[in-house]
């Protein structure tokens, strides 16, 4: 049987780990290479390495960055931030990602997924969708959801509704889901339960459930609402917590994971 | 000099979690197109994520699949990963009417929609009666299609998704499998370092 997955998330700036809340007040949080060889010693199933520099020389880095993680880590690894094109992509998977998220260009211009599938696979495509309550509720008969997506790091409401989104990435390509409430995101209050249920019901493909863990009876709880996977960065980074003593809490809850 | 291995460019995304593992085990990769190459190369990987109809193009093109096939039939070690185990069927429902080498008699199918597809993570790798080089564990898989039955003539391992499905096969120096053994920890590495032994043994 497949197990859920567990997957420490590093956000990267400029050779870093850094941490912020909301997207913002970024602080350091280590080496990538040592956070990720301690994290699939700890038995993360695998890595997500999000590039949240904001210069196109810290782009240049992250290559530099993921190549190095590549090396030493023995498990999958997905990559993103800041893609804008298949080339892009196809930088970032010769230098060793194994999946690419993309994010706000595909927004912009969805035929990217297309493009991503067609050329690398569908399994290689992931569509990171940052969704956000709506500041407005919506009518009940506008066949609208309560969320909206999400752009440029949290700094841009588009209004698009995000469940219709996550359908629509689907169909033109994308093999995974990469979902992050903004409105939990480095609040630790867990994840935004009903957007898990409503996105994962609404698609055939496996969600990530990202942003607001704090203790491992949130990683149970969106498991449970759905997600196939669950990402966590703070949790992990700060050190009260490990992969593994997450996965035990999981497997007395039920939950199959990888021992 | 240390062992090389070539690496068949299928034109597919990304090898470089390969090379990075074999560089690992102390094996040095080298990509190559060339069926003179493959043919007489001591290791052979067949990597793969992509598309079926893609890739079986791609080895056309270059004039390779005889050279694997070649191979194969010979017992020379050969390592197929993922879409190059889908690539050693006959056919795929994935490319349409587009021939795969046709090494395994069978052809392959696609998961159906009861569980999200792809299938993406670790499953668990049970070994039927004959297996040498595949050992229980968990593996890492990321894929749409999978090998319905083991060929005769070969040994496989099971894994359940939706469906029982054939996750692995091996015959002497050969072994395909479903999974990515690059990408599955201690477990990958232990199997790949089987095979390469066996290989240098050989």
């Amino acid at each position: 049987m497949l197990a859920r997955r567990i997957i420490p998330c590093l956000d990267i700036r400029d050779g870093r780990v850094v941490k912020g809340v909301k997207f913002q007040n970024l602080r350091d949080a280590g080496d990538p290479v040592e956070c990720a060889e301690r994290y699939e010693a700890e038995g993360a199933d695998e890595l997500v390495l999000l590039d949240v520099s904001a210069t196109t020389e810290g782009r240049a880095h992250a290559l530099d960055t993921v190549r190095a993680v590549r090396a030493v880590l023995r498990i999958p690894l997905t990559v993103g931030g800041g893609v804008r094109s298949a080339e892009d992509v196809g930088r970032l998977l010769r230098a060793g990602a194994d999946r690419v998220a993309v994010n706000s260009a595909a927004v912009a211009k969805p035929s990217i997924l297309a493009e991503m599938a067609e050329r690398f696979g569908r399994q290689c495509t992931v569509i990171s969708i940052d969704a956000a309550r709506r500041l407005e509720p919506v009518a009940a008969d506008s066949g609208l959801s309560p969320w909206e997506v999400v752009v440029s790091s949290g700094k841009v409401r588009t209004e698009r509704d995000a469940l219709e989104w996550a359908r629509e990435s689907v169909a033109l390509g994308a093999g995974e889901i990469l979902l992050t409430s903004l409105d939990r995101d480095g609040t630790r209050e867990g994840y935004d339960l009903e957007l898990l249920e409503a996105v994962s019901h609404a698609v055939t493909v496996p969600v990530i459930a990202s942003g607001g863990a704090d203790r491992p009876e949130h990683l149970v709880e969106a498991l449970q609402a759905g997600a196939h996977a669950v990402l966590a960065a703070s949790i992990f980074h700060s050190g009260e917590t490990t992969v593994h003593a997450v996965k035990s809490s999981l497997a007395e809850a039920g939950v199959v994971v990888r021992p | 000099m240390s062992t090389q291995a070539f690496v068949v460019d299928t034109g597919a995304a990304n090898t470089a979690s390969v090379f990075a593992c074999l560089q690992r085990l102390g094996v040095e990769p080298v990509s190559t197109e060339s069926a003179r190459e493959i043919e007489s190369a001591e290791l052979v990987v067949l990597p793969g994520v992509g598309a079926f109809e893609s890739a079986m193009t791609r080895l056309q093109e270059h004039g390779v699949q005889e050279a694997l096939r070649a191979r194969i039939d010979a017992d020379r070690p050969t390592l197929a990963i993922c879409l190059g185990l889908q690539l050693l069927c006959e056919a795929s429902e994935e490319g349409d009417g587009v021939r795969g080498l046709g090494v395994l008699p069978t052809t392959i199918r696609r998961f159906d929609d009861r569980e999200p597809v792809p299938q993406l993570g670790w499953n668990e790798i049970e070994p039927a009666g004959g297996c040498e080089l595949l050992q229980p564990g968990w593996a890492v898989f990321a894929n749409s299609y999978y090998l319905a039955e083991v060929p005769e003539g070969w040994s496989g391992a099971f894994t359940d998704y939706s469906t029982r499905f054939v996750s692995a096969v091996e015959r002497g120096n050969v072994l395909a499998c479903q999974f990515h053994p690059e990408l599955s920890g201690d477990w990958g590495h232990d199997l790949l370092t089987r095979w390469i032994e066996r290989a240098k043994a050989a």
